[in-house]
């Protein structure tokens, strides 16, 4: 009987090689701003001891209780998070329905002119925000915008209403805007989910007697419900980070009127680079920074642990 | 979160590199030396952009001219970013020698974090007033710390051409002032004010303190509210929110959604009879509009009382606490203080009128129309800007979301004013 020399277990370099590049990034530029905007939070700016410049003293939690203690930073906070969980509600209940209407209307096979359809709702998605808010500060203008003379020609001029500037409409005129530019993400999200469904099962369903609306609801949508956790999850982010853009460039850094329109993204950018002759605070604007991090880690860890581990996925 | 880190890495590159190019920069003047004449290079940190052709074609060729041995280049940057890339390049130790300063609060806290020499002893600083000092000053006058440079008038611009078609005369007054409103209304062939509350910032500059300090009297009630003798709710104050309520009738359909731009192109096109604004306006509507433009100094309240204007200190200019060519750039201020600059930039750029108390012979008709103003009325500052705007929220801002409100009907002006009190009371120790 021979022995086997047994072979040691090569060392598989390449993996370190590939992971390296990435893992330095992250760290430089994601996970180590991160950790400092943290810390940040937990010092405060005091006049320095040689009488002229500032230094910064560590300050525990002094930050967290300004904001919500005092008057000033808790109302802005407040009505900060009100408007953005506003936003979020309606970018739930009016983009993704219409989204998942979309695809399952572009879905369909026997559509003429299904990719025109789909390349035109993602379209806007391409423009920047600011143009996209350009656009519409023109559209929506009393004085030079298409719509007061498209309202009129319909007989309806008297329903015309300054809606970007009354604190009433502002903040949901600037949501059925960003709804406009971002319903091609979630579109394109349920359009490959729906792609996915093997023809078979689609024939079953019909062989089994139900029509068109009932395999939408009975079929369809159980199959894409991943899909639908993906796009809930993105938009509650996005509705974090990427509000900010487009209120920015339609209302400006004080998100009027009355700051009706002011979510988490405008308050953190006035605290942390000031806005006019407010001067900016890098301790409170990290403070803010760090709440908003762990508003949206509550929320990711939620729908991790509480709602993806629990979807079925269906493998074809 | 990521993206501030980013950019902060971003600056301290920026910065590495600035200091690599200085140090290149020091060997070649060193080599320098061997040559027998000795230049001194000073660069103007500023957040006027628009101004640059101003200063290499006019200002500077002058001062060349009586200082050939010193060169003196105008570097500004973008004004949104000047305070946050100037604020660095001094921490950096890169920022020019000579620094262009905003008025009060942002200049001091330069001056307090060491970057702003003390300059109260020079010579040429006796040509400014008090008044125009004072918003380069510590609070109790100790330490001067920039030249100041230059003003803008507030007031009214109005369509000459509109005007005359109408009939109507410039009003002096708060009554003759309605009355025009209500003519130009009336007749509704124009818009009778172009100002919208979109962006805030016009109700409170062009509006409340345009016309404000004939209620509270100018400086009387800008102090009175600092020392805490006055306040928000005194009849002055009430009155000019009052007036801030009563023009929301002459403004043009829809003015909630209007944007700065949006009047300014308003009032060029001539749609709008009358544009509440203020000086630094003059160049852009000379250039864009085809019908005569007028000024007007902000009403007096009645027929017997004074007439108040804001000449708002707005740009001054000041030297690095840690300048290397110190006697080339204290050269540079005492030159800004002459009559020779004085005349210079109040030319060069009409709207901006030299602070100083030398003699000026204004050129543009428009600017020379504002320029005259000061002689017939009390001069006095922004309400906001002297020591007022220092709790939370900052006041100049806090008076931005008040006028509006109050313009769009959502506040009423007591409530306005009670608010803006409030907002001092809460930190403002009276003396």
């Amino acid at each position: 009987m021979r022995t086997v020399k047994k072979q040691p277990q090569p060392r598989r370099w390449h993996i370190l090689v590939f992971i390296l590049p990435a893992f330095l990034i992250y760290t430089v530029f994601a996970i180590y701003p991160i950790v400092e905007s943290l810390r940040l939070s937990l010092y405060q700016s005091i006049p320095s001891a040689q009488g002229t410049g500032t230094t910064a003293e560590f300050a525990g939690l002094a930050n967290y209780m300004r904001l919500w203690g005092e008057p000033y930073w808790a109302e802005q906070f407040w009505n900060a998070l009100k408007n953005n969980f506003l936003l979020f509600a309606m970018h739930m209940l009016i983009q993704n329905p219409i989204a998942l209407a979309l695809a399952a209307l572009v879905s369909i096979p026997t559509l003429k002119g299904a990719a025109t359809y789909r390349t035109i709702f993602f379209l806007p998605t391409l423009l920047s925000v600011v143009i996209v808010g350009f656009i519409w500060q023109l559209i929506l203008s009393p004085l030079w915008g298409i719509t007061p003379d498209f309202m009129k020609w319909l007989g309806i001029r008297e329903w015309f209403k300054p809606w970007l500037g009354l604190e009433s409409t502002a903040l949901v005129t600037v949501t059925l805007i960003s709804i406009w530019q971002y319903v091609g993400i979630p579109l394109m999200l349920f359009y490959a989910g729906l792609l996915n469904i093997p023809e078979e099962t689609i024939e079953a369903a019909r062989i089994d007697g139900l029509n068109g609306w009932w395999i939408f609801w009975k079929v369809k949508l159980p199959l894409i419900l991943p899909a639908l956790g993906v796009v809930a999850i993105l938009t509650y982010i996005g509705n974090f980070t990427a509000s900010f853009d487009i209120i920015y460039t339609l209302q400006g850094g004080l998100a009027g009127p009355d700051y009706s329109t002011d979510v988490m993204g405008t308050f953190l950018f006035r605290t942390f680079f000031g806005f006019q002759s407010q001067l900016g605070d890098t301790y409170m604007g990290a403070t803010v920074a760090s709440v908003l991090f762990f508003i949206i880690l509550v929320g990711v860890a939620i729908y991790l642990f509480g709602v993806q581990r629990r979807l079925q996925r269906y493998d074809f | 979160m990521l993206r501030f880190a980013a950019e902060e890495e971003i600056m301290k590159v920026a910065t590495n590199k600035n200091i690599a190019s200085g140090l290149l920069l020091a060997g070649v003047t060193c080599a320098g030396f061997l040559a027998p004449l000795y230049a001194a290079d000073l660069s103007i940190e500023s957040w006027r952009t628009d101004d640059q052709a101003i200063w290499d074609e006019k200002i500077l060729p002058a001062f060349k001219a009586a200082y050939p041995d010193i060169n003196v280049s105008f570097a500004p940057s973008k004004p949104t970013e000047y305070d946050a890339s100037l604020n660095a390049k001094l921490e950096g130790g890169t920022a020019g020698d000579l620094i262009t300063c905003r008025p009060f609060d942002r200049a001091l806290k330069l001056y307090e974090q060491g970057h702003l020499a003390d300059i109260k002893g020079m010579s040429g600083l006796e040509n400014f007033s008090d008044v125009a000092k004072a918003a380069w000053s510590t609070d109790n006058g100790d330490a001067t710390f920039c030249v100041p440079m230059a003003a803008v008038i507030h007031g009214f611009m109005y369509n000459k051409d509109a005007f005359a078609e109408l009939g109507l005369e410039v009003p002096k007054t708060e009554e003759e002032f309605y009355s025009v409103l209500d003519k130009i209304k009336e007749d509704g062939s124009y818009i009778p004010m172009a100002m919208g509350t979109k962006d805030q910032w016009e109700a409170a500059t062009m509006g409340y303190s345009n016309i404000g300090p004939a209620y509270w009297n100018g400086e009387e009630g800008r102090l009175g509210l600092i020392d805490g003798s006055a306040s928000f709710s005194d009849e002055g104050f009430l009155k000019a929110f009052e007036q801030m309520a009563k023009w929301k009738d002459y403004l043009g359909d829809g003015y909630q959604a209007q944007t700065y731009t949006d009047s300014q192109n308003l009032f060029t096109l001539g749609r709008a009879a009358i544009y509440p604004t203020g000086s630094w306006e003059i160049t852009g509507f000379q250039q864009n509009s085809d019908f005569e433009l007028g000024a007007f100094a902000p009403p007096k309240a009645s027929a017997d009382s004074k007439c108040y204007i804001s000449d708002h200190t707005d740009i001054g200019i000041g030297m690095n606490a840690n300048a290397k060519e110190n006697d080339a750039a204290m050269k540079f201020l005492e030159w800004a203080a002459s009559a020779e600059f004085a005349d210079l930039l109040t030319n060069a750029s009409p709207g901006f009128f030299s602070l100083s108390t030398h003699e000026i012979n204004v050129e543009n008709p428009l600017a020379k129309e504002f320029f005259e103003m000061r002689a017939e009325c009390d001069p006095t500052i922004r309400l906001t800007y002297q020591i007022l705007s220092r709790g939370e929220p900052v006041l100049s801002n806090h008076m931005w979301v008040l006028n509006a409100n109050v313009i769009n009907g959502t506040m009423t002006p007591a409530e306005a004013a009670a608010e803006a009190q409030e907002n001092i009371d809460t930190w403002h120790k009276k003396p």
